[in-house]
């Protein structure tokens, strides 16, 4: 089956392997490198690609982005407080996983679509960037509320200075620093491994996201079905957004993608100190066990066919 | 060989808390503390280290008995409801007191 993307073989080995209860296991300090290459990469990428774009156009970009990492928490907020009927601190921190990003699902979509020779906006890994934050801030908001003593130095620590964040705003601007040609040596490690760095990732994906299984099946029913539909009416507010701001049709479904994908990284480190009160179990089981494997195996083909059927409908 | 006795305070917990409790840590007065990684089973299940959200720490720390029982007081009022974290406290003997 020419048409399945070797990596996401890599993630169901792993997911495979776990389930099995295999003694497979990447070395943590590996699993660390081949994320900060990842991370890396898909910054540097995207920094070479921002010089060449008009900074108001830019500017416009990251505002409508913003503006959805809010807009999505506070639709997911209300429908897990009250259909879900979890607790306030539950139900905003696993918003907040939903208004944000996940870089990984985005490398899976990068390498789907350089697979199919796709063309997307090349600074996309910017809008990647600017969209990991708002959620997280929104999160806290839903359920602290506004109270004068949120420590908002901390917050904003927390939230800006993840070491994803960091990579990734890092490698965009030693990428626009730089560009192409500045680059060229480093190409073999960052780029030309990037597929085996992301197969490698993938693995100890499909080993983690077994073992959040285990917690689905104790919480339920509800939390599938939000695992699912949340990211599938995200993505329709990606498209819809992605061609009011006139990307092209790849940069349109990539943007689907990002808005349908859920952190598993940056949120949860920010939930746990910022509300520790809320179930961190909860909200992984719901977005590394069900949206993150089905945003990579059935989501990305299905929201690049939506985007698709849009810009044919419109046409665009 | 002369030696004094002291408190072994051992911390076990989850990594996320490692910077906010290294400055609590400062904050009540000890002098030094040592951080390692771990990775076991309790009654918040498997913490297996198999990658950030689920490892866990283990803290340790040489002090005097009323620096230990203040840090436990602290440990156990502000994460003991919302983290996983268990604590426990041992005698040692140190042969540079001045240290601790």
């Amino acid at each position: 089956m020419s048409t399945f993307d070797p990596v996401l073989l890599f993630f169901l080995l792993g997911l495979t392997a776990g389930l099995l209860r295999s003694e497979l296991r990447l070395p943590a300090a590996v699993y660390e490198l081949v994320s900060m290459l990842l991370l890396l990469s898909i910054g540097l990428k995207g920094g070479i690609e921002l010089g060449k774009q008009p900074f108001g156009n830019l500017a416009l970009q990251a505002l409508a982005v913003m503006a959805m990492g809010t807009l999505l928490p506070l639709i997911a907020f209300p429908v897990l407080r009250y259909m879900g009927r979890f607790p306030r601190a539950d139900a905003a921190s696993i918003a907040a996983h939903y208004g944000s990003v996940s870089v990984a699902t985005y490398a899976v979509a990068a390498s789907y679509f350089a697979s199919r020779q796709v063309q997307f906006e090349a600074h996309m890994p910017f809008l990647l960037a600017v969209l990991e934050v708002p959620a997280i801030l929104v999160g806290i908001v839903l359920a602290r509320g506004f109270s004068r003593d949120m420590r908002i130095g901390a917050i904003a620590h927390e939230a800006l200075l993840g070491k994803g964040i960091v990579l990734l705003v890092g490698g965009l601007v030693i990428g626009w620093i730089s560009g192409a040609e500045g680059l060229a040596p480093m190409n073999p490690l960052f780029f030309d491994l990037f597929k085996g760095i992301l197969a490698l990732f993938l693995l100890e994906m499909g080993l983690i996201t077994a073992t959040q299984f285990g917690s689905l099946r104790r919480y339920g029913l509800f939390l599938v079905l939000f695992g699912i539909g949340m990211p599938l009416f995200s993505s329709l507010v990606g498209i819809a957004l992605g061609y009011v701001l006139g990307l092209s049709l790849g940069g349109t479904a990539m943007l689907a993608i990002l808005a349908a994908s859920a952190s598993y990284i940056a949120v949860p480190a920010a939930m746990r100190i910022s509300v520790p009160e809320a179930n961190p179990t909860l909200s992984l089981a719901a977005s590394l066990g069900v949206t993150f494997p089905f945003n990579v195996t059935i989501g990305i083909p299905l929201y690049h066919a939506m985007a698709t059927r849009v810009f044919a409908l419109t046409g665009g | 060989m002369s030696s004094s006795m002291r408190k072994l305070l051992t911390i076990i917990t989850e990594a996320a808390l490692e910077s906010v409790l290294a400055k609590d840590l400062e904050r009540l007065g000890v002098q030094g503390y040592t951080v390692t990684d771990a990775r076991g089973k309790g009654s918040r299940g498997t913490r297996n280290a198999a990658w950030g959200e689920s490892s866990n720490i283990r803290v340790e720390v040489v002090c005097d008995a009323a620096t230990a029982e203040a840090i436990a007081a602290h440990l156990q009022a502000r994460y003991y409801d919302n983290y996983a974290m268990i604590l426990f406290v041992s005698d040692v003997a140190v042969l540079r007191p001045g240290k601790f």
